[in-house]
């Protein structure tokens, strides 16, 4: 491969003249620590905020019991279809029960879906991008044109044709939207490992003769994958939005649990006299789903900046 | 997400931006720096008389296309057709249970008309070559539930939906726009509440934005109708429901094209004409920044329609949605498949002609076609 005279050059450090502007393992740990500590005081509050948010979403979904006001099934028919207010703060719906208790309850299950189906979508996408960037021309151009094919269905049809065949359950709508997301990532996984395989230290690491399975374990995957990080925490917000999307045309999970996209679509009956129905879990759904997106990008940003 | 087709970054044998055959707008003039007499280098590079493409590099590069898109074509329909085989259980007992509303065993005397209808118990390859024929001559078959050709089924509804995406997308490009011309690169905390409000509007659920809108102005204020029928009126809600977080998409991508574009030396020089602030952005700047919402757009065509399924779905709206959510519960398959494979070829046609329309308006995309 290459053809540049090698001199022996200290673990980790070698940088190949003429390759495209790699990252050479980073600087060294104390240099890194300083840096981290100064990056540390410059998170912006948007991250603050999300981080805090997402924090609430932990508690709600581990130990709901801790957040909630009341008893997220305990029917209350003096007060049904109850606006917001001190008593119920985000309303009853109509049989009384505490909307803000059931959003809280609903927390656990409704990320469960997002992570499910990220895990699916992402999981999906590292396999067969790193196939098609590894397994030569002929993998590639077939993965490739898969890949194409898949974007030709938008991944709400792709979901609904998964769920005319299966019939709706949590199962098949954790798989649909995985299924659809899986394209998108499995092209950015592709490209992504195609630089670092062309990059610097992998031809360095090639040209000393590693096995190609250790360069692969050792230099290309992690290297590759570690803008997943990012991608990943991002998918889960995506994810989310797409499953309540499934859930609000009634492809959802079964009514009595309080799943997010369940309570939307249970609300949609009383849209004309109880927005907070609709509104509310919509407006966690999205709260959730701009956390994922300021926590992805912040984990984006930093993982650049340790590249620079 | 998938901007598959954005600018492949020119090749390095072809000067960027101030090409001035390479741009479609016209440059006033370049600037000194890359004038051929200063730059020999850039003068031997260049080909003859500008770099027009040929009449035949742009037939070879166009028909690639074309032929890339008869493939997803063809792959989408093997795809729904494997769908509708591959179906877990029996397809007749299905059809028969939807249509009767029960759940039972079916005697093979009860099914076997069924098979014949539909040739459920052909060999797999002639029912795969019937179905490609039938596309071919426009027949996706029968519906399930509702025994009429899915073609019928589909034709009596589309219109609605295709208004509604068309209108959508309209509004996604005059909010873009405009918000671009006036807010890119102003100062600093117009940029900055602009491009949040943009990320934030990319970032809405669809079936969310919706209902406010409906709260909003068809409840609260009622401006608009509840349920919107087919009427110009009820067209504004599912309207801005798709349009708005396009445009907060279209808008993104724009903007930086934009900021960039307002660098170049060519407005410079414009400016240094003594043109105004307002006409370098109308005349010069947008049309540069237009390319990756072109791109956009070809994809969002596909997501468009599926979005619509939901616009359709909040408003009460006639159209494919409506369509498509019966078909799925009914477990329609050939309904189902007919309208995905619709909007797939739907998007690989649109991006063939944004495709297209790039490779004519810029020749420096010829090479990495």
């Amino acid at each position: 491969m290459s053809t540049t005279p090698l001199t022996p050059a200290p673990a980790g450090r070698v940088s190949v003249p003429g390759g495209p502007a790699s990252p050479t393992p980073g600087p060294g740990t104390a240099d890194r620590t300083a840096r981290a500590s100064a990056s540390w005081r410059r998170v912006p509050a948007t991250v603050w905020i999300a981080g805090a948010f997402a924090m609430l979403l932990v508690i709600a979904s581990f130990a709901p019991g801790l957040l909630a006001t009341a008893d997220p099934r305990a029917i209350d028919l003096d007060a049904p279809l109850a606006p917001p207010g001190p008593d119920h703060w985000f309303g009853t719906d109509q049989s009384g029960r505490d909307l803000y208790s059931r959003i809280v309850h609903g927390t656990g299950s409704s990320l469960l879906i997002g992570l499910g189906a990220t895990g699916v979508g992402v999981g999906l996408a590292v396999v067969l991008g790193s196939w098609a960037a590894l397994g030569g021309r002929w993998a590639d151009a077939i993965i490739g044109r898969g890949i194409e094919v898949l974007f030709a269905f938008p991944i709400l049809l792709l979901a609904m044709v998964f769920i005319a065949v299966y019939g709706p359950s949590v199962q098949t709508l954790i798989l649909a939207v995985g299924l659809g997301i899986a394209p998108g990532y499995a092209r950015m996984v592709r490209a992504q490992v195609m630089s670092v395989r062309r990059s610097g230290y992998v031809q360095a690491a090639r040209a000393l003769g590693h096995h190609p399975a250790r360069i692969l374990t050792r230099h290309v995957l992690p290297n590759a994958l570690r803008p997943l990080l990012a991608v990943l925490t991002l998918g889960i917000g995506q994810s989310i939005v797409w499953a309540s999307g499934l859930a609000f045309l009634g492809f959802g999970v079964a009514p009595p649990s309080p799943e997010w996209g369940a309570l939307l679509e249970a609300g949609r009956p009383y849209i004309t006299a109880a927005w907070w129905l609709e509104i509310i879990p919509g407006l966690a759904v999205l709260a959730a789903a701009l956390t994922a997106t300021v926590l992805g990008r912040h984990v984006e940003s930093t993982l650049e900046g340790d590249r620079s | 997400m998938s901007l598959s087709t954005r600018h492949p970054s020119p090749s390095p044998t072809v000067p960027p931006p101030v090409h001035p055959a390479s741009a479609p707008v016209s440059h006033p003039a370049s600037p000194p720096a890359s004038s051929p007499a200063a730059d020999p280098v850039a003068a031997r590079d260049r080909p003859p008389r500008g770099n027009r493409p040929s009449p035949a590099a742009v037939a070879l590069a166009v028909g690639r296309k074309a032929l890339g898109a008869v493939f997803v074509v063809w792959a989408a329909a093997t795809i729904t057709f494997l769908i509708q085989v591959l179906l877990p259980g029996d397809r007749a007992t299905l059809l028969l249970n939807q249509q009767t509303g029960q759940v039972q065993e079916r005697t093979p005397e009860e099914l076997a008309p069924i098979n014949e209808a539909f040739g459920f118990d052909d060999p797999l390859i002639v029912q795969y070559l019937d179905f490609l024929g039938g596309l071919l001559r426009g027949d996706l078959g029968i519906s399930y539930t509702l025994y009429q050709p899915v073609t019928t089924v589909i034709g009596d509804q589309i219109a609605p939906t295709v208004v509604l995406t068309f209108t959508a997308l309209a509004i996604a490009w005059v909010i873009a726009v405009v918000l671009l011309v006036l807010t890119a690169r102003r100062t600093p905390w117009v940029s900055r509440i602009f491009s949040g409000l943009e990320s934030a509007a990319a970032a809405l659920p669809q079936y969310w934005l919706g209902i406010i809108l409906l709260v909003v102005f068809a409840l609260w204020l009622g401006i608009f109708p509840v349920v919107s029928g087919s009427g110009a009126a009820g067209l504004v809600l599912p309207a801005l429901t798709l349009g708005i977080p396009l445009a907060g998409f279209l808008a993104q991508v724009m903007r930086t094209e934009f900021e960039r574009t307002l660098d170049a030396p060519f407005v410079l020089t414009a400016r240094a004409r003594g043109m105004s602030d307002g006409g370098v952005r109308l005349r010069h700047v947008l049309r540069h920044s237009l390319l990756p919402g072109l791109s956009l757009t070809g994809w969002a065509v596909g997501a468009q329609f599926s979005a619509a399924v939901i616009a359709e779905n909040v408003f009460a709206r006639p159209g494919l949605g409506r369509v498509l959510v019966t078909a799925v519960n009914g477990r329609d398959l050939p309904v189902v498949c007919g309208v995905v494979m619709l909007v797939a070829v739907i998007y690989v046609i649109t991006n063939l002609v944004v495709d297209t329309a790039y490779i004519l308006v810029d020749p420096r995309l010829k090479e990495a076609a």
